[in-house]
């Protein structure tokens, strides 16, 4: 691992939703400050800053992680996706977006991302969870307004074992 | 052609707010632009419950790169003046603490420079001395004679009591066949959004105005609040708010007292400030619904019918009473007999302040509260009369057939069926299964129970409520009710629908069913309207009740753009009944068109006559205003302020909430399982039915949330103790099962939608539903919330017995002493207890192994004095160290007493740590004691002690390895904090 100087910006190249991406951060800036405030990006969002809640959720060369709990100099050379990857070619929302629009899954919206996040890579594994081993993989985020009920909903739904 | 318009209000349709949201395009307050040059600001806290501050020193801060500005509380009050109270009592606070600290999260300092990370930086070199003070932290502790006073100048804690009578109570209590009885006590918690505050204040020199964005709430009564704190009128204060933010419940109206202090500091530094809260601020100072002890007592014959209730309340609003304070008190004032038909109540107010954050706005306002004290007791009425719980809450409901019915402390019930309600709930429910479940249960010896709770939920508040509290002769001379809504529905010149209204949404779909409404009105798609839900005090209409809370939306907002867009029909009409010759009233509107009732081709689209109004206001009728911009006010006339018998008819809507249950209760872990949930709602038309469905998910999630897991925390000395989502409970998708929801739908008589509130139905109805099936599972008289599982076991199999002779208490000391952290443990170095005893007493050899130590001085022969960086989990800060050795046995034993102070808290203790030889090398062994305080001692169990372990770890090893090598052996047999383990590290090893 390279040392890096506390002081200095250090320049920082990575993939951001397949599109090459750069900027600057101290070492200790972390990856969702620099997303929302250097980058300007609006789908990161913050809710405790200490890797409980799960809002801040992105994908790090696939893998799901805290953006909270990550330096920006850590994503450097590496692929990040946010929300914005899920949008399908042809613009809009996709399946899974779907199925939280029409069975309102979201409420103020702002866990929604994270959510989405960990569940983009949760179904390439387990495609068809049942609803415990859903609720299981959901509690590590946190939603104040749903009671996560449609949430369960929707995400049933559309892998096709809504009781 | 076919003219017949679908109609989408009812109709569950799918929201509008979702495609930004789910794409991440949405703007929360975080993502705004601000201006550039826009300073970062960060607050330092105070550690101490109650303490003077003695000197405070920015000095170094200041100097520090890219700070700008460090201010403390004189520097604000040169600028801005205390916040408004509803009382005249000398209750003082200003932004940032002035002389005094009074809870642990106080704001005392804040810091602004170029980025928030260096206005932390600076926070770090701010040295404050306090002198603490006794603080007064129990309620009930607080209200006795010398207890500590909170302030001084009121000359005692209880800063209001206010008596009230209606009927007879006296009469009834003493015709009563019997006088039930219970006392009980609601912790605090909160909603807590999962978006925190946010504060961006820029102040214009040249107009002397202020230019707020932030996702403050409302009610706007809390802008006069502001604007008197900032000595400016109210037109001088721009409040600009986003058409999304990240969930309120209430909360978010407490940003206000960060407004005023963004407010101030931009005024003096000359630059625009941003403020973000982050959690650990929100845990420990944003707001937490009041606790409340309540005596209540029930006047019953025996055949269960309950003649009269008495209350005596106790209201905690923490150290200061914030507007809309004491709101959940007041709030639920008209409707105190709940879903009972009880003529006579005697009510005692009493408030008052203890050394603990603020109380505050949170979803339910006052009625968990006041439905736990009445809906336990009406179970206690069932278990003393030997009745079913089910039936005497039958009994005692409000019958049918005789509303608006009038309620003994005033509140107009506006609509409902509530007998019908229950019934279809135990039909739909199937009570009779759950009992033959329960039965069952019992039969294997399982602990099971079923709980009832039956609530009247009251929406869209009267303005006026709080002025009960002040006595009718000075209530007489400026009278307050009422409560005014705004909307407005503009068509421009292209004929597309702009809709704006006042109602700040905080996630729940207004912008949705406002489009649903305006659709309807004006024969068009909701896709075709766009809403608009910015607001901006400088141009949109508003009033002191505008805001988001108690439930008002859909009796309030949605009705007001209802009326905007039916006056902008009308004017249409009277344009198109010119162009089709047909009277304005025997128009229709559907599917883009304007067409005669009974000659749908005779029509005219409705752009066109929308346009008209713009490009040819020579043709309108001469009395008509160009344009297509109307207004919708509204405030409903039944919101009256209260009368000379001090009744008053606190909300304008009234909804009716049954909730049953059923719980298993785990023998073994104490663990408490909801079984089955049952809630059944008649909240008047539904709008929108999804959402509404949803307010009642989110409602009662919450509620599961303050029933099993969620209270602030603090200790006897008034440290905070849960100050993160680790610590602080939120459940999870693991925890909340789905209720089952039973829906009627009796329209409301007051409000022209016949909408009533939802959103906060369960917050009142949830906890004591489950509270009450504990009860029966259990076959005990009271228990207190949250029901975690280490309370319900002691329940069940009394307090824990004390550990065998010799064992330290398992870690359910830390729990128990709340900040105090006691334990024991045992390490082994490989060097004979001579040399390890050097080496402790080296200060080079000391500092070289100590985790995070900068520098390390001896200041006399026994006294060290450090500084050191550490963290535990997210909090990591720098603490200065004073260390001192007394009852030094060489080389064999010492003890240490020392401090940490810093910015995160600070800490105190003391330990005997003994060096025994074993082995050729040295067995060490140590216990300690150690009380902590402020943002440390709110970073609880789990990081404090696992960043503990890993910190003795750390030095063990690393002493081992200066003392030429050896095979380090911790043992922590009551996890050892890592607070000790600087103490003794600093000291000597223990
Ligand atoms: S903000 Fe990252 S987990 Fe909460
Ligand atoms: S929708 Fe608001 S936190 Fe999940």
């Amino acid at each position: 691992m390279p040392q890096l100087n506390r002081d200095t910006r250090h320049a920082i190249s990575f993939t951001l939703n397949g599109k090459p991406a750069q900027g600057h951060a101290e070492p200790r800036m972390l990856l969702s400050d620099f997303l929302v405030h250097e980058l300007g990006l609006t789908s990161v969002h913050v809710g405790c800053e200490h890797g409980v809640c799960g809002a801040c959720t992105v994908r790090i060369d696939g893998a799901v992680g805290r953006a909270c709990l990550t330096f920006a100099v850590q994503v450097d050379g590496k692929k990040v996706d946010t929300v914005e990857s899920l949008t399908p070619e042809e613009g809009g929302l996709n399946e899974l977006q779907k199925s939280f629009r029409s069975n309102h899954g979201l409420q103020c919206g702002y866990c929604t991302p994270g959510i989405l996040m960990s569940l983009s890579a949760y179904l390439e594994e387990n495609p068809k969870p049942s609803e415990d081993e859903l609720r299981d993989m959901l509690s590590g985020h946190l939603c104040r307004c749903t009671g996560y009920v449609n949430i369960v909903r929707a995400v049933m739904e559309h892998v096709g074992n809504a009781p | 052609m076919s003219q017949t318009q679908e109609k989408y209000v009812g109709q569950s349709i799918d929201r509008v707010e979702d495609a930004a949201l789910l794409t991440g395009s949405a703007m929360f307050s975080d993502h705004l632009p601000t201006r550039s040059g826009t300073l970062h600001a960060a607050i330092l806290r105070s550690p101490h419950a109650h303490a003077e501050i003695a000197a405070i020193d920015v000095s170094r801060a200041r100097a520090m790169p890219g700070v700008a500005a460090v201010l403390t509380g004189e520097d604000v009050k040169d600028i801005s003046d205390p916040f408004l109270i509803v009382l005249r009592q000398p209750i003082l606070q200003w932004a940032l603490a002035v002389g005094k600290v009074r809870y642990v999260g106080e704001p005392v300092v804040v810091a602004l420079a170029t980025d928030r990370y260096r206005a932390e930086d600076a926070l770090s070199a701010v040295e404050i001395a306090y002198r603490t003070l006794e603080p007064a932290v129990d309620p009930e502790a607080a209200t006795e004679e010398g207890a500590p006073l909170v302030h001084e100048a009121v000359g005692s804690n209880i800063v209001s009591v206010r008596d009230f009578a209606y009927g007879d109570p006296d009469a009834a209590f003493a015709e009563a066949d019997r006088v039930v009885k219970l006392k009980i006590s609601y912790p605090r918690n909160s909603h807590t959004p999962l978006e925190g505050f946010v504060a961006s204040v820029a102040y214009d020199a040249a107009t002397e105005s202020y230019d707020v964005q932030s996702n403050f709430q409302g009610p706007y009564s809390t802008h006069t609040v502001i604007s008197k704190a900032l000595r400016v009128s109210s037109s001088r204060l721009r409040m600009r708010t986003p058409a999304f933010s990240g969930g309120g419940f209430g909360v978010k109206v407490q940003v206000f007292p960060y407004i005023v202090l963004m407010g101030a500091a931009s005024k003096i530094v000359g630059r625009p400030v941003k403020w973000v809260e982050d959690r650990l601020e929100h845990l420990s100072g944003a707001a937490a619904a009041p606790n409340r002890v309540i005596s209540i007592e029930a006047a019953v014959k025996n055949d269960g019918t309950i003649t009269g209730f008495r209350f005596d309340q106790l209201d905690d609003y923490g150290a200061f009473l914030r507007a809309p304070m004491p709101g959940p008190l007041y709030r639920m004032h008209g409707i105190l007999t709940g879903a009972y038909d009880v003529k006579n109540l005697a009510v005692t107010n009493r408030l008052v302040l203890t050394n603990k954050c603020p109380s505050g706005m949170i979803r339910g306002f006052g009625g968990p509260q006041m439905y736990y004290a009445i809906e336990r007791l009406v179970q206690r009425i069932a278990v003393e009369l030997e009745l079913d719980h089910y039936e005497v809450i039958r009994k005692n409901l409000v019958p049918a057939g005789v509303f608006p019915y009038r309620a003994a402390a005033g509140a107009l019930l506006d609509s409902g069926d509530y007998p019908a309600a229950l019934e279809k709930a135990e039909k739909e429910g199937k009570l009779a299964e759950l009992r033959k479940r329960r039965d069952e249960a019992r039969a294997e010896g399982r602990l099971y129970g079923i709980g009832f709770a039956a609530i009247v939920e009251p929406a869209q508040s009267n303005m006026g409520y709080l002025s009960n509290i002040l006595p009718l002769e000075e209530r007489r001379k400026n009278p307050k009710g009422g409560a005014v809504s705004n909307a407005t529905v503009n068509i421009d010149p292209l004929g597309t629908v702009n809709v704006t209204a006042d109602s700040i949404p905080q996630g729940q779909g207004h912008m949705t069913v406002l489009s649903q409404i305006v659709a309807d009105n004006l024969g068009l798609k909701p896709g075709d309207i766009h809403v608009n839900l910015e607001h901006d005090t400088a141009k949109d209409a508003w009033s002191i009740a505008t805001g988001n809370y108690s439930s008002r939306f859909t009796s309030s907002t949605a009705v007001a753009a209802d009326r905007a867009a039916k006056k902008a029909r009308a004017k249409l009409a009277r344009i198109a009944s010119q162009t089709l010759n047909v009277p304005a009233d025997r128009l229709e509107f559907g599917n883009g068109k304007i067409y005669a009732a009974d000659n749908p081709d005779n029509a005219v689209n409705l752009y066109r006559v929308a346009g008209s109004a713009h490009w040819t206001p020579g043709n309108l009728p001469d009395d008509m205003e160009p344009g297509i911009r109307e207004i919708g006010s509204w405030s409903p006339p039944e919101l009256e302020p209260p009368n000379d018998k001090d009744q008053i008819n606190s909300s304008l809507t009234y909804g009716f909430v049954f909730d049953f249950c059923g719980v298993e209760i785990d023998r073994d872990t104490g663990a408490v399982k909801i079984d089955k949930y049952v809630t059944m709602h008649d909240s008047g038309t539904l709008l929108n039915p999804r959402l509404a469905e949803g307010q009642v998910h989110g409602a009662f999630a919450w509620a599961v949330g303050c029933a099993l897991h969620e209270e602030f925390a603090y200790g006897e000395d008034g440290s905070f103790l849960n100050g993160t989502f680790a610590d602080y409970l939120v459940p999870t998708a693991w925890e909340v099962p789905e209720p089952q929801i039973v829906h009627m739908e009796t329209p409301s008589l007051v409000t022209p939608l016949g909408a009533k509130g939802v959103g906060e139905g369960n917050c009142m109805s949830t906890p004591v539903c489950i509270a009450n099936a504990v009860c029966d599972a259990l076959g005990i008289e009271n228990v207190t919330l949250p029901l975690s599982p280490n309370k319900v076991s002691a329940l069940i199999h009394g307090e824990e017995r004390p550990p065998p002779d010799g064992a330290e208490a398992p870690s359910a000391a830390r729990e128990v002493a709340g900040n105090v952290i006691a334990g024991a443990g045992e390490a082994f170095v490989k060097s004979p207890p001579g040399e390890v005893w050097a080496a402790l007493l080296d200060p080079e050899k000391l500092a070289s192994v100590i985790p995070g130590c900068h520098a390390l001085e001896r200041v006399d022969e026994n006294d060290y004095r450090a500084e050191v960086s550490i963290g535990a989990g997210p909090v990591k800060g720098r603490f200065k160290a004073n260390v001192r050795l007394s009852d030094l046995d060489p080389p064999n034993a010492a003890t240490l007493t020392g401090a940490l102070t810093g910015m995160l808290g600070l800490s105190e203790g003391s330990g005997r740590v003994t060096l025994a030889p074993k082995d050729g090398g040295t067995a060490l062994s140590y216990d300690y004691r150690i009380e902590v305080s402020g943002t440390v001692a709110a970073v609880g169990g789990r990081m404090l002690e696992g960043a503990a372990r890993a910190l003795v770890r750390q030095f063990f090893e690393r002493f081992a390895t200066v003392l030429g090598g050896g095979e380090v052996a911790v043992a922590d047999e009551a996890a050892p904090s890592w607070w000790t383990r600087l103490l003794a590290a600093l000291g000597i090893g223990r």
